[in-house]
């Protein structure tokens, strides 16, 4: 299944047999890739696949355990992000490398190598700016800026060292739509100049926008080279998951009815220095349906959580009602014996104990579930719940009752969100569902979300992944600095208008401007 | 050439048992090499430091005596440490114990007080310990002080004020000016299990501590929470476990077992309150913990292991002319070796050349 493009010239680099091995999983297993000058070039693949140490061993992070780098034809060994640099590599990280209390243009002189004044840089950061059409306030603060402004610092990072090859690893995760497309035109415009960009994804449709070549990865293993334009987005999808992935059954009828959740104008002040505090938030959830938070990281979701949860308390008792009862003020516990269930956005470390075993981890919410008796630990029983849980659940688990960091990222997942859905809570808040989850568990995770809803449960989903919500909210609102749009019907929102409350430049209800 | 430490695949059981079997042996080595190096035979130090006191009834008695009130204060440590909070202070709180229990002892003095005296102190002991121990948790709970340093500081104060009481108020006046109290009643005195035997009931306390630990560590939900708490805090506080609680809860455990160690040295072996009344059981019952990996069942197995360096050294001072500090020195080296050795458990060295990662 290779279709190889056509070009004149040598490639810029070329990956031959790269493999890397770590104890028993060989997360490369070899991997040839070649990418042309001025190409932009799609790596394609599930959380896991390996996309993330292919790139670590090209921008001199890891070493491989075998295989060869050539550039320009000419076998290289990159034994350092410093020298990957020099070789003429730039690296956009998913997670962001600055300095929050520094401005912008500090963060990029700490960065370059050489000799770089602040007044050279900021005259080099104006050039670039308006070349490329990244907008930068040379002097404001980093962390008073969006999370599409800061990818752009660390972009015109990349830039001021004339890359011949820049490499983007996730980077629309942290954007609106409209960021997103604008990052696009900047990325067009680089590589018509001859600068090849490698850009990892898991998104098959800004894989067709922007690239005529993508190699996909499944286990380590490079499983096809295509044109992701020439086939369709279902195929893409099935290549990268190695099967067909099903669509979720959203189609049983629902009669909302019951209120399980009221949050009444609810303030919380923010957490830490960075934080996002909550301003007269109002939402409701109806036993039967879904409801979904979208929104851009940062904007209020963490809060929100801890406040729903109860981890977080509010003012008074009546900001948050659950099942009619005013909990405002009442711990985590007492609301998950009214029946809430709660699944924070962090798996290791908050959801799970990462040492403790599944069996132990369903412990955590001893409240609720049959685990333990007056003050004494049930450890039959609490076996018993961690093997139905895996059961029922699909969670495939390296032996019978293993440490949770055991587990990959979507099967740990499927266990955090099993343990809560399994005793049928009147309630349950989830915080990003399958973030970082491979696409089948994603799909299962969804689709008990929605049964668990059918069966007259309330859901409330915080996701920035808005193709889930779309696809499992029966009602959807979004979060922007810490206040909540208006609660409307799925059907009523259009991908635009969400683009435009995560912004915050949409109107009242009623008159949404156009971009 | 640097090393890096990669985690096993699989740990083995085996290998995980015999791990501290084979620091003792590196720490038993490595000793024998520093004794080889001060001129001495390294056979005779070992028959010294372990044999002989293995081997006769008095030291053997001498072993369980000295192991009580380590085995009691890293029981009681064992519930901070699991919960990731460093109480560095239980010789602190082992001194204010034993000074609040012996304040009953002293007022009882000379009148014919009945059977309900010791229990008395027992408690005092303990609250004492307890209420010691809850001044850094207060002060950490409350204004986020870091409890290492308050707790050792706190350590500093309690000795001072044993210090202070035994010369001023407390001083036996017919004792010929000694800084040192009236030597307790009959019935302020923890008896011997066995008549004229040195090991006293202290012993039976440490014993019920450490199985009273195994089951309240493994088997409840308090004990699930110091573990989840110390792994995963975060997790703790979405379980609902809040961190205050947890924090008054094991520094009052802790320094309970601390002043009940104290009160019960006093009153069964020591007999009076003196300016010195420990050879450093609080400092040292740190590392016990340690040795015993926190576990109850080697909590107590450490204690009698360190004891026994404790009896050894002093027969070797006056033996061989080894200096006491070698003891120390030889604790040291062992709680490194049982560290070094869980490590290699879990981790194997792998030393990379630069260029060719093979």
């Amino acid at each position: 299944m290779k279709a190889d493009v056509s070009s004149s010239g040598p490639p810029l680099v070329e990956l031959k047999g790269i493999s890397k091995r770590y104890g028993d999983l060989l997360a490369n297993d070899g991997i040839d890739l070649s990418i042309e000058p001025g190409e932009i070039h799609a790596l394609l693949g599930e959380n896991g696949a390996g996309k993330s140490t292919l790139v670590k061993i090209l921008y001199g992070v890891i070493e491989p355990s075998a295989g060869e780098i050539r550039w320009e034809s000419r076998p290289v060994s990159i034994g350092s992000p410093v020298e990957a640099r020099n070789l003429g590599l730039g690296m956009v990280f998913q997670h962001f490398s600055l300095f929050d209390e520094l401005t912008v243009a500090e963060n990029i002189a700490v960065a370059l190598s050489g000799d770089w004044d602040l007044a050279t840089v900021r005259g080099k950061l104006g050039e670039i700016s308006r070349t490329y059409g990244l907008a930068l306030d040379a002097d404001r603060a980093v962390w008073t800026l969006s999370a599409g402004e800061r990818q752009r610092i660390e972009i015109v990072r990349c830039l001021l060292q004339n890359p011949r090859l820049l490499i983007l690893d996730e980077p629309t995760s942290v954007l609106t739509p409209q960021e997103a497309e604008h990052l696009f035109t900047t990325l067009d415009r680089l590589s018509a100049e001859g600068c090849s960009i490698l850009y990892i994804s898991h998104k098959l449709e800004e894989v067709r926008r922007l690239c005529r070549r993508a190699t996909i990865l499944r286990a380590g293993r490079v499983v096809a080279t295509i044109d992701p334009r020439a086939s369709s987005a279902r195929e893409i999808a099935a290549l990268m998951v190695g099967s067909e992935v099903g669509e979720i059954r959203t189609d049983a009828p629902h009669h909302p009815e019951g209120e399980m959740l009221k949050v009444a104008s609810l303030n919380l002040p923010p957490a830490g220095m960075h934080g996002q505090a909550l301003r007269g938030i109002d939402l409701k959830a109806r036993a039967g349906e879904v409801v979904g938070i979208a929104g851009i990281a940062g904007n209020g979701q963490t809060e929100l959580f801890a406040a729903l949860s109860g981890e977080r308390l509010a003012g008074g008792p009546d900001a948050v009602v659950i099942a009619g009862r005013p909990v405002g003020t009442t711990g985590i516990d007492g609301r998950r014996r009214l029946g809430a269930a709660f699944v924070p956005e962090e798996r290791l470390g908050h959801a799970a104990a990462p040492t403790h075993r599944l069996s132990e981890n369903t412990l955590i919410s001893h409240a609720a579930a049959e685990v333990s008796r007056s003050g004494f630990i049930l450890v039959n029983a609490a076996r018993r719940l961690a093997r139905t849980i895996v059961q029922s659940f699909d969670v495939r688990t390296p032996e019978g009752d293993p440490q949770a960091r055991k587990l990959s990222g979507g099967n740990l997942q499927k266990f955090v969100i099993g343990r809560e859905i399994i005793r049928k809570p009147k309630l349950i808040v989830v915080d990003q569902p399958t973030w970082g989850v491979d696409a089948g568990a994603a799909r299962l995770i969804r689709q008990a979300l929605v049964d668990l809803a059918r069966q007259g449960s309330a859901v409330v989903v915080v996701s920035q992944d808005l193709d889930e919500l779309f696809e499992v909210a029966d009602r959807m609102a979004v979060i922007h600095q810490g206040t909540l749009s208006p609660l409307k019907p799925i059907g009523e929102w259009t991908k635009e208008a969400v683009g435009l409350e995560m912004l915050g430049v949409a109107q009242a209800p009623g008159g949404v401007h156009a971009v | 050439m640097r090393f890096e430490l990669t985690p096993r695949p699989n740990v083995s059981p085996v290998m995980r048992a015999l791990a501290p079997v084979a620091a003792f042996i590196t720490a038993f080595l490595i000793a024998g090499f520093v004794i080889w190096l001060m001129g001495r035979s390294p056979a005779a130090a070992f028959d010294v430091y372990v044999l002989q006191p293995l081997s006769d009834p008095w030291s053997l008695q001498e072993l369980v005596v000295k192991a009580t009130p380590l085995a009691l204060i890293a029981i009681g440590l064992s519930y901070c440490f699991r919960a990731n909070l460093w109480n560095i202070g239980a010789e602190g709180q082992y001194v204010i114990g034993a000074v609040l229990g012996s304040w009953l002892a002293l007022k009882t003095h000379g009148t014919d007080a009945g059977l309900w005296v010791l229990p008395l102190m027992l408690l005092l002991g303990i609250i004492g310990g307890a209420l010691w121990g809850l001044i850094p948790a207060f002060l950490k709970t409350r204004f986020g002080v870091n409890e290492i340093l308050t707790s050792l500081m706190l350590v500093y104060v309690a000795q001072l004020v044993l210090d202070y009481l035994v010369r001023g108020p407390w001083r036996d006046p017919k004792g010929f000016n000694f800084p040192q109290s009236v030597t307790f009643d009959p019935s302020a005195t923890l008896h011997p299990i066995f008549e004229g035997g040195r090991v006293h009931f202290g012993a039976l306390f440490a014993l019920i501590a450490v199985l009273a630990t195994a089951v309240i560590l493994g088997r409840t939900l308090f004990g699930y929470r110091l573990k989840l708490t110390g792994d995963a805090p975060r997790a703790a506080r979405f379980a609902g476990f809040s961190s205050k609680s947890t924090t008054m809860a094991v520094f009052a455990i802790s320094g309970g077992l601390a002043g009940l160690a104290g009160i019960t040295e006093v009153s069964g072996q020591i007999g009076q309150l003196q300016p010195s009344i420990s050879p450093g059981y609080g400092f040292t019952a740190i590392t016990v913990a340690f040795l015993g990996r926190l576990n109850p069942i080697g909590i107590l197995i450490a204690a009698l292991v360190v004891a026994l360096t404790f009896i050894g050294g002093e027969s070797a001072q006056i033996l061989l002319k080894l200096p006491l500090d070698l003891t120390q020195a030889f604790q040291g080296i062992l709680l490194l070796c049982v560290l070094a050795a869980d490590a290699l458990v879990s981790y194997r060295i792998r030393f990379v050349t630069r260029g060719g990662g093979k």
